[in-house]
Parts: structure tokens; sequence; C-alpha cells
């Protein structure tokens, strides 16, 4: 089985780069908030055109993620797809308004509020991506813990986030080790096998994977327990910077963002831009 | 809230890092944006040994890493996911691994976990999607029973035999005899 590709930390200098640990988690989660909470496309847009001036200014380049980027689109193609065959006419209900563009068969027409209704959607998750993928790339792993701390996690949860994140890499390889020794023993994976055999096949690569991981829990938690790891209520980061200017500047803009959000999308009582009425 | 031991706090860690690695892989089946899932089974085993707080974090960490590297976190089904942990979590409570394991603790772990992936995915991620994304019913709720099903069938399978092979790695009391 061929390595996995991941999204990971990108280092560069940029101004992106520069803010806190902190500041790129606070802004992403509202941000995300932000678009889960509006349908409405003014704002929706807005938020898309801001994701993209973001991208522009953290110096990453567009093939360090197209890999990702492929995979969201499949992602919003099957599920545009799924929700055209289940209700085709989702958006004239919703927008209280038909106009049939053409009809395909039966039930399915299409229409230009389902359309939009489709537009909408896609952009509530297209908005976020590139914002989510920038955090990602710019936020160095040894700072995350430190900022899921300062915004009042306890840190005994960040340190558990920052674990994980240490040892996806030693998973991953153990897991390819033992898939591989697997293989050579004759155990198919692919999908040559059928799909009964293929999930009994994986319980034999999963078994070995959770036990030499169940023995590493051991071990790990043996090490961090001689270091007293959790005797104190507070604990300092080594790789914690300082709030600057450009932090404040960047929570001040995610706060605005969110209050516009929520007062252009709520003005009019509903969630919905509507120019069909 | 009772503080988190050190062992929970590496098992989420160690746990988290699991869900991820096993989510990258997952089986894809006929219905969109939903796999087979064996990350599910090792959560189960996780919520299960190390209680509803581990299965509930294991869940959300883990998840929103998957997400996070692909398209940008789904937020519903991220809740779903670690509501799930933490359902087989507070089931399995009492369960004294070091007995050892019998037919009526397995009982017990499958019964939980059934019921935990019925109100993740059957209730709980289709009702914020709704309440988020504003999709339609049907869809939603086709999805959620699917990703149920499946992922049922996956704890089951794989989180049965996972429990049953950690059992036997374990010294049981008073396995010791004087001769």
């Amino acid at each position: 089985m061929a390595k996995v590709a991941i999204m990971s930390y990108i280092r560069r200098k940029s101004l992106v780069h520069e803010l806190t640990g902190t500041t790129k988690l606070v802004f992403f989660l509202l941000w995300s908030v932000a678009a889960m909470v509006t349908y409405d496309t003014r704002v929706l847009l807005c938020m898309l055109a801001g994701s993209f001036v973001i991208f522009k200014i953290s110096k990453v380049r567009f093939r360090e993620v197209r890999f990702v980027l492929g995979l969201a689109a499949v992602f919003l193609l099957m599920n545009n797809l799924f929700v055209y065959l289940f209700s085709p006419e989702y958006g004239v209900g919703l927008y209280r308004s038909r106009t049939v563009l053409l009809t395909v068969a039966g039930p399915y027409t299409v229409t230009l509020e389902q359309l939009f209704y489709h537009f909408n959607m896609t952009m509530k998750v297209v908005c976020v991506v590139p914002v989510a993928l920038l955090f990602i790339a710019c936020t160095d792993p040894s700072e995350f813990a430190a900022s899921l701390a300062s915004i009042g996690v306890s840190y005994r949860i960040g340190y558990s986030v920052s674990l994980a994140l240490r040892y996806i890499p030693d998973v991953q390889r153990d897991f390819t080790n033992i898939s591989q020794a697997q293989q050579a023993r004759g155990i198919e994976l692919s999908g040559k096998d059928k799909f009964w055999t293929r999930i009994k096949n994986s319980a034999a690569i999963l078994l070995p994977l959770v036990l030499s991981s169940l023995n590493r829990i051991e071990t790990v938690s043996n090490a961090m327990e001689l270091r007293g790891f959790g005797k104190k209520n507070k604990r300092t980061w080594y790789v914690q910077r300082k709030f600057q200017k450009k932090d404040w500047i960047a929570m001040g803009l995610a706060v605005a963002i969110i209050a516009l959000d929520l007062l252009i999308t709520f003005r009019d009582g509903s969630r919905y831009y509507n120019p069909f009425l | 809230m009772k503080k988190l031991s050190v062992k929970s706090v590496v098992a989420i860690g160690i746990g988290a890092a699991l869900f991820f690695v096993l989510g990258k892989i997952s089986i894809p089946t006929p219905v969109p944006n939903t796999y087979i899932s064996l990350q599910y089974a090792v959560q189960a085993v996780f919520a299960m040994l190390f209680g509803p707080i581990a299965g509930l974090l294991i869940g959300l960490v883990g998840h929103t890493l998957i997400d996070a590297t692909n398209y940008g976190p789904w937020w519903s089904w991220i809740i779903a996911s670690g509501m799930a942990g933490l359902i087989i979590g507070i089931i399995t409570m009492k369960l004294d691994m070091s007995e050892g394991l019998d037919g009526k603790k397995l009982i017990r772990f499958n019964v939980a976990q059934v019921i935990a992936h019925l109100v993740s995915w059957g209730f709980i991620a289709p009702c914020l999607d709704i309440l988020i994304y504003a999709e339609p019913l049907e869809k939603l709720f086709m999805q959620g029973l699917v990703a149920g099903i499946s992922n049922m069938l996956t704890t089951g399978v794989v989180g049965t035999l996972l429990l049953i092979a950690y059992s036997k790695t374990l010294v049981k009391k008073g396995s010791l005899n004087k001769e």
C-alpha cells in the first residue's frame, strides 16, 4: 500500500506564518463558524474572496496544496450529486419560487432555485477550505498544543493533541511495516479481494498495530509520569510566543467578520439570501 | 471534572493518531462521502479500555485531523464521531478488563457500540447537518444510516476480534500456581 500524501506544515516566511498559533486557531475556528451559520450568498462570496486574499498573503504555493483540492473537489461533486438525486426540488421549497429551466425526466427538473441552492451549499464548504489548509500548512505542530492551552483548553488535552501529531508518523510507519509483512504472507488488501475478505484481512493488520500501540501507551505514560507530568495545574510551553500587534489585529478582524456575518445574514429575519422574491 | 490521568492523556494522543492513520486508508462504500472505517473499531476498543472521555476526545481530535487535511472540517460529523466514543465509554465503564474477557462483556461491548453508532449517525450527525448545512432530510438520514450500519458492522467484527486478542495478552489475576 502506497504511502498516503498528507497535508503538513510548510515552513516559510510570511505574515500568516508569523502570527501566533493561538491567533490562527481562533481565526480558523471563527471563520468556520461564520461559514456554518450563514447561507447568505453575499456573505459567502465575500468570505471566498477573503480566503483567497489570505492564501495569497501566506505565500503557500498552489501546487503544494493541489492534491488536497482534488480530494475536496471530488467530495463536493459527490455531495452535490446526491443532494440532487434525493431532492431535485429542494431549492424550490427553500426559496419559495419556481423557475424551471428544463425537465430531465420524471421529477428531475433543473430549476434556477435548485442551482442557486447548490451554489450556496458548495460555497459554504469552499470558502473554508483555503483557511483550513493554511491553518495546517502555516502552524508549527509543536506550537499547536500551546495555542490550545492559551484559548482555555486544559493543558492535558492540549498535550494529547500534540502527542497525536507527534505519533502520526510513527503509527503510519508501523502500519506500513505491518501491512507489508502481512502482504508478504499472502494477505491481500487491495481491491482484488472480496469486500468481506478485505475486512477480515484488515483485522490481521490491525491486531499487531493496536497491540503495539497499547504497549507504546504504557511506555510513554510511564515516562511522563516519571517526569512529573500533570502534577501542577498550570504548565508553560517552550514554543509559546508573545502576542504582537498583528495578532490583535487578526483577532479583531476575525471577530469583526463573524459580527458582520451574523448581522448581514439575520438582518432580514431569514438565513437565506433570496433573490427570487 | 476529574482530572485526566497521565495514561488517558497518552491514550488519547496515540488513539487519535491511530484514528487518523486508519481514517486515511478507509475503504469506500457505494454511498458518497461514506466509508467503511476501521478507525471506529479502534476508537470503540480504546473507549472501553480508557473510558468515555478518552473515547470522546479520540473521536474529536482524530476526525478533526482527518478532515482538516482533506477538505476542511465537517463539524457535524466530527461531533458525531466524538459522541460515539463517549457513549461506548459510558456504557462499558463498569467493565474491568483486568479480570479477563467473557461472553457477557463482549455482548455488553457490542450493545454499547450498536447504541452509540445508532445515536451518533442516525440522530446526532443528520440533525446537526440540518442545522448547519440545511441539506435535504432524506439524503442526510440515508447517509447517516449507511455510515451508522457500516460502522456498526466494522466495529462489531473488527472491534470484537481486537478485544479478544487484547484479552489474551493480559496476565490474569491469580494465574500463578503454587507448586
